[in-house]
């Protein structure tokens, strides 16, 4: 495998909406940014790959009015992913894997606010016999949270203290949504808002945008003092069926971990695309981290979660506690899919 | 650097205005079985899933592939969805290629489709957006006045659409998967047919299909064993240029020469029309054979409509372009890319029936999207590059 690096990474700050900012309007500046910071124009970049929904925006190929952010001209070599961006920096470790390339850009973005999103949700599942019921998305993560209440797994209060942890380090985030020092003990007298969650437990909705740069060789040192080596990257998919899944457990994420080689050595620090508190718990377990773990200090996706964009932010995240210093060895992941259905594990580390 | 790559196996279904006895499930697992069935292979020997198709609102389903993933065996699995509008199918293809080509896995299965029975394409696509005039009314609407400037740039007379909508629909009576059979197909029949975007006459037009297609990718190992027949990749890419752009030119697109350009060159091909044997070319709208025949280096600028009319595109001419009918025969647009990249490997793989070119050892398979700024192509050969 040929060695890539995380070695630029931008966002907007994350807005319960960002009002009339198009597409273009609102990824052009992170791709310019990310650009910069890597030292780089469009003209160096060897391959571009996005991540986003149509169903977001409303419109059939949202992505192609926002490739006028990019500025693709001269023509640039150039896909999509349907899904979170996360998957399309897969796409893109993967082109740069065939050696003639050495840099790649990667963007999503979501502009969650333009929608009815719990209903809009909905419409990802099976049209046939499940979506004709319309259960939302929190609702269909409540039924995930109490399948793991019921089978012990963890406590409501363990789900208030992720809550409140999440939004007390958002305060440390210049670009998090949700900010605030909760006492988990008072969140958990609020009343539910779909039993057993409560709001608390449920992200924000979150309109937003990132871009991050990949480079491999000569490229990755020139453009980063200390590049994150992408030293693992796996994701896996379980049955869309609910019923055919055990929701308590992520068993597509520990086989993703075991691809990506989570285990082969002392994980410092985990970017976990957990759109909520109990799905933190979920992943923590099925990742094997230990207490010892600092575990989404930018707030995650409880302080802020743009849709197809969220779990390419915890690359970015990730990615900077190398660069910072902070680590030398971090995890992200991302989750595509109701209940955690698909996920993505990133193994990050310093030093070549 | 990158790993030799092989097509071993194409499946297809009956390309059909509606599929009402299958889900959509049903219908791409239909695609998927075939291919794997043409491959020797079984689910457990794939190492994963690459899905295509175009807007999710075609058939109301956000992000299918979650939906899918039990359907097409990718339970457990790695699956990744791509979407680059019109030329998605290829571009799954490609994506797929990659995923082999870098060494990450060895047999992947690519699936595209599209039920566009499930809803009205042309008034998906047509959505009001903001701050720009609703002039459109389908794909149609936005290619018929680049259709308008190619004639007019080319002096081309007004009868090569029509000639175009004749060979490839005579080419569809050869193919039992094509949608649209039309046996007393006749130069009077298209040009009497209504006009519906001037020049763009109804039988001139592509149709609305329900279909999957899909192709099995392997590594050398598993395409050189007992049993299969590969069709080589030679040279793949793609391209992608501004829509809101005043450089731009939209008849002759740059993204398009270039794509063309770098996929020749690592395939070894500086005469695209004396070094590849058959082609199959994204032509929704019949006046798109002259134009690609120049933007894909076939023809001199000018001169792609003197091809057609001299009958070099046809099955038995000089350069056969889409003789599985192309998609103005079947469209199942998410699926109409890979279509062209499948039926580009079955002529390399002698596979095509009734519609096979003698002796094929080289043949390109094209896709475009948008509004003619996405290109996907692949060079495929009976050799090992």
């Amino acid at each position: 495998m040929i060695d890539v690096a995380v070695v630029a990474f931008a966002q907007t700050p994350m807005l319960r909406r960002a009002g009339q900012l198009n597409e273009v309007e609102l990824v052009m500046p992170v791709v310019s940014q990310a650009l910069s910071r890597a030292g780089l124009t469009i003209a160096d970049i060897g391959f571009t790959c996005s991540g986003s929904s149509d169903y977001l925006a409303g419109v059939p190929f949202s992505f192609v009015g926002a490739l006028d952010a990019v500025g693709a001209w001269p023509p640039i070599e150039e896909s999509h992913v349907e899904t979170d961006g996360a998957f399309a920096l897969f796409e893109a470790w993967v082109r740069l894997q065939e050696g003639d390339i050495d840099t790649a850009l990667v963007y999503a973005f979501g502009k969650s606010s333009s929608g009815p999103l719990r209903e809009l949700l909905s419409l990802q599942l099976d049209p046939y016999v499940l979506g004709p019921l319309w259960p939302d998305s929190v609702s269909l993560a409540a039924l995930q949270a109490r399948s793991a209440l019921d089978a012990g797994r963890f406590t409501e209060a363990d789900m208030a203290r992720v809550a409140a942890r999440s939004r007390r380090d958002a305060l440390g985030n210049p670009f998090a949504q949700i900010k605030r020092d909760d006492d988990p003990g008072v969140l958990l007298d609020e009343p539910y808002l779909v039993a057993p969650l409560r709001r608390h437990d449920c992200p924000p909705i979150t309109d937003g945008a990132v871009a991050i740069v990949l480079a491999s060789g000569a490229a990755a040192s020139s453009a980063s003092a200390r590049p994150a080596f992408i030293r693992g990257i796996d994701h896996r998919i379980e049955p869309h069926e609910l019923g055919a899944r055990d929701l308590t457990v992520s068993v597509s994420t520990a086989e993703a971990a075991r691809h990506a080689g989570v285990a082969d050595g002392p994980v410092d620090v985990a970017e976990l695309h957990a759109p909520f508190s109990h799905q933190e718990l979920i992943l923590r377990a099925a990742l094997g981290l230990g207490a010892d773990v600092v575990v989404n200090p930018s707030g995650g996706a409880l302080a802020a979660n743009p849709m197809m964009a969220a779990g390419l932010v915890r690359i970015g995240e990730a990615a900077s506690r190398i660069w910072s210093g902070a680590a030398s060895r971090v995890v992200a992941h991302a989750t595509s899919g109701p209940c955690l259905q698909q996920n993505l594990v990133c193994v990050l580390e310093a030093g070549w | 650097m990158s790993n030799s790559t092989a097509v071993i196996g194409v499946g297809q279904t009956h390309h059909v205005a509606k599929r009402e006895d299958v889900s959509i499930a049903g219908l791409v697992r239909e695609a998927a079985e075939r291919a794997l069935a043409d491959a020797a292979l079984d689910w457990p020997d794939i190492d994963a899933v690459v899905l295509g198709k175009a807007p999710d609102m075609f058939e109301g389903v956000m992000m299918p592939e979650l939906y899918l993933a039990s359907a097409l065996g990718a339970v457990g699995k790695p699956m990744l969805r791509v979407h680059t509008a019109g030329s998605v199918g290829g571009s799954t293809a490609l994506v797929a290629a990659n995923l082999i080509r870098s060494g990450v896995h060895d047999r992947v299965l690519a699936v595209a489709f599209e039920k566009q029975s499930e809803s009205d394409a042309m008034w998906a696509l047509s959505s009001p957006q903001p701050f720009s005039p609703p002039l459109l009314a389908g794909a149609g609407g936005y290619f018929a006045p680049l259709i308008r400037a190619y004639m007019r740039r080319a002096n081309a007379p007004d009868h090569i659409g029509i000639l175009v909508a004749v060979k490839d629909r005579e080419h569809a009576l050869r193919n039992p998967y094509a949608h649209l059979q039309i046996p007393d197909i006749s130069y009077e029949m298209v040009e009497r047919s209504v006009m519906l975007w001037d020049p763009i006459r109804y039988l001139e037009t592509c149709p609305s299909s329900d279909g999957a297609c899909a192709i099995v990718l392997s590594e050398r190992d598993t395409a050189l064993s007992a049993g299969r027949k590969p069709a080589w990749i030679l040279g793949a890419s793609m391209r992608s240029e501004p829509t809101m752009f005043s450089g731009r030119d939209q008849v002759d697109p740059k993204a398009g020469h270039d794509c063309a350009a770098v996929v020749y060159g690592q395939a070894g091909i500086t005469d695209p029309l004396a070094q590849i044997d058959v082609a199959e070319v994204y032509v929704p709208f019949s006046w798109f054979e002259p134009m690609w025949l120049e933007n894909l280096g076939f023809a001199a600028p000018g001169d792609g409509w003197r091809m057609t009319e001299a009958g070099a595109t046809r099955l038995d001419g000089e350069i056969p372009w889409n003789c599985s009918g192309g998609v103005l025969s079947s469209n199942p647009i998410g699926a109409s890319g890979m279509l062209r990249f499948a039926e580009a490997a079955l002529q390399v793989r002698g596979l095509a029936g009734e519609h096979q070119v003698d002796g094929v050892r080289t043949a390109l398979g094209h896709a475009y999207g948008g509004g003619s700024q996405f290109f996907a192509m692949w060079v495929l050969g009976d050799s090992e590059p």
